[in-house]
């Protein structure tokens, strides 16, 4: 149990809303489609605010220009991995941009007890922070 | 001011050179058929003639005391290829609605200018000329720079495309705010504000641009305590968080020092204000550089020549040189808070900071075409007076790509820093939503607030205390080219 007030990892774009529903998802990835993005759907079990590369559920789905079909491939991410975290990734190829242009969670485990914080107390007063979640301790696949 | 001689441009050498007092048009610097070339620097200059002097004079003269010129005629011109060394004048317009104002475009050969220093260029073009006596007031509008010039500068250390990468943070502005009072609070109470308003839901807090190293707290108390904030609210929100480390100070020596304290804490951001110098600005976002650090950048002084449309220097062209010198964040005005800002004004200036080609737009008050030929971009900041009320009306004047600062805002709250946190974070999140939902955020906005408000008491709270709060002042820098209105 997470103990910021909305008492869960609140990375992505809307993590301080209620869970959106698959079709206020699907008014998302119609937005992302009409401005050129590619979709592209990523789960982890350690979602670690510095784990960049979560695992890709398949490759960005440069050539699909259909909303359903991205939801498909998110349906099928949380089938296989009902608890992990999943997120959807937009990337826009714009000269000049060439980057993530949206990204928001959409899928989460039942539980999610977040992260401690480690001080290593050196020369004097300051500190080595580092990160480590609770969860994180397990092997992959067997941390929620 | 000077004795006539004739009226044209002289071109016989002797007459030219020989000994006295010509007027800066005979000398070269009017040059109505020059074809400006793709390497000249431009500049537009807003020219206020004294009584007496006409305006094709006084644009030579800015030209001149810009470039080459001195107040008499000099024989050793003639060792130089003095044709390249002067400036020229090459068109004067009235200032649309402004009777004694004009507009004065010079060109500028690229030879003048050392390559990679805003020094330089700024040493020439707002040089001694802003204090010459035949004019009543002088202001640099705008600039074009030539691409090949660009290319003389590294620009942003960090840029905002790869700062959203570090932060792992997209489609959304990003939420700040400054650390309230200023002054006066211990390292111990300042960092608990830094932790409440980060936990609550901000991706970044900031020192104000006073907060240097003083008795009430010392830098590294500062630095210790926030850094302990940052990473305590980054393990409990599972997100990237900074707090801007200010480090400007009295020399180089102390702000490289305070940068790499902040640095060995594992900040992600330091900041300095902009009466550190140009010179001083390109020196730290070296550093910064070289240590993967976003360098925010606070205006600090900008109004005192920026503000009046007489005499000075459009922010808009301080925004292009701080892009040139190397700034990943700039505070480029909120249009709604409680700072100088007219709306395309503003835009205007928000167009220079984040495009890749800025358009020629008049209503917006940008005067040129910039390729800024794949220079990174810069961040915005807009912070001064804004609040959750207003989120509609910020996400449609700015974008996505801007730091929305809201320190008041997010302290003032009556339930507390993190309930002002949650309520800012909560009312962006919606109208992100909203808006990519396709719904018309301008006019449905504070509907959408109030229906977000129902699953959210602080955002509630914030409505009710500051739904009705707005500085509605007519701004002094606007656009000669339109009528424009006034933001609500």
């Amino acid at each position: 149990m997470m103990t910021n007030p909305p008492a869960r990892i609140t990375q992505g774009q809307f993590s301080f809303l209620p869970e959106l529903t698959d079709q206020e998802i699907t008014a998302q990835i119609d937005y992302g489609l009409g401005k050129g993005y590619a979709w592209s759907v990523e789960y982890t079990d350690d979602p670690h605010p510095r784990n960049t590369y979560w695992e890709m559920f398949g490759m960005p789905m440069f050539d699909l220009h259909d909303a359903a079909g991205v939801l498909a491939e998110l349906k099928g991410c949380r089938a296989t991995f009902p608890q992990h975290y999943i997120r959807l990734m937009a990337f826009d190829n714009t000269r000049g941009v060439e980057s993530i242009a949206m990204s928001f969670i959409v899928g989460r485990p039942r539980d999610e007890p977040g992260f401690r914080l480690v001080r290593q107390e050196i020369g004097g007063r300051s500190m080595r922070y580092t990160v480590q979640g609770y969860a994180a301790d397990r092997p992959e696949s067997q941390r929620y | 001011m000077n004795r006539p001689v004739e009226p044209a441009v002289i071109t016989d050498a002797k007459k030219r050179y020989s000994a006295g007092v010509l007027k800066y048009r005979q000398m070269g610097y009017w040059a109505p058929d020059y074809t400006p070339r793709d390497t000249d620097v431009l500049c537009l200059f807003r020219i206020t003639p004294q009584d007496g002097v006409d305006e094709i004079e006084a644009a030579a003269a800015v030209a001149g005391e810009s470039s080459t010129a001195t107040w008499t005629v000099v024989w050793t011109d003639r060792l130089t290829a003095s044709d390249s060394y002067r400036a020229k004048a090459y068109k004067v317009e009235a200032v649309p609605g402004n009777p004694g104002q004009w507009f004065a475009w010079i060109a500028y050969d690229i030879i003048l200018f050392e390559e990679g220093s805003i020094a330089n260029l700024t040493a020439s073009v707002i040089g001694n000329v802003f204090g010459f006596k035949p004019l009543r007031a002088l202001r640099l509008e705008d600039m074009r720079m030539p691409v090949a010039y660009v290319k003389t500068f590294k620009g942003p250390p960090t840029g905002l495309i790869v700062e959203r990468e570090r932060l792992d943070k997209f489609g959304r502005p990003l939420l700040g705010a400054t650390t309230k009072p200023k002054l006066g609070l211990s390292g111990r109470n300042y960092g608990r504000v830094v932790y409440e308003g980060l936990k609550g839901g901000l991706d970044f807090m900031k020192d104000d641009e006073n907060i240097n190293s003083q008795p009430f707290m010392h830098w590294r108390d500062r630095f210790l305590y926030v850094m302990d904030a940052v990473n305590k609210a980054s393990a409990a929100t599972g997100e990237v968080k900074g707090s801007y480390l200010n480090v400007t100070a009295a020399t180089m020596e102390d702000m490289y020092e305070r940068a790499e304290f902040a640095k060995e804490l594992g900040s992600v951001i330091i900041m300095i204000d902009l009466v550190i110098g140009y010179t001083a600005i390109q020196s730290i976002s070296n550093w910064a550089r070289k240590h993967d650090m976003i360098l925010h950048l606070h205006r600090a002084g900008h109004g005192t020549y920026t503000r009046q449309k007489t005499h000075g220097v459009s922010f808009r062209a301080i925004a292009k040189w701080m892009r040139l010198a190397g700034v990943d964040h700039i505070h480029a005005g909120t249009i709604v808070g409680k700072l100088e800002g007219d709306p395309l004004t503003t835009q205007g200036y928000y167009s220079v900071c984040r495009d890749s080609f800025t358009r020629q737009d008049l209503p917006r008050g940008v005067y040129f075409d910039q390729d800024w030929a794949d220079l990174r971009k810069v961040m915005p900041v807009a912070s001064g007076g804004i609040h959750a009320g207003q989120m509609h009306q910020l996400l449609d004047y700015l974008g996505d790509d801007v730091v929305l600062q809201f320190g008041g805002g997010t302290i003032g709250h009556p339930a507390g820093i993190q309930a002002g946190a949650v309520a800012n974070r909560v009312a962006l999140e919606c109208m992100v939503k909203a808006r990519n939902e396709g719904r018309d955020i301008v006019s449905e906005g504070p509907a959408i607030l109030q229906s977000a408000a129902r699953f959210c008491t602080p955002l509630k709270q914030a409505l009710d205390t500051w739904g009705e709060v707005s500085f509605n002042y007519a701004s002094t820098d606007t656009s000669d080219y339109a009528v424009t209105a006034t933001a609500a």
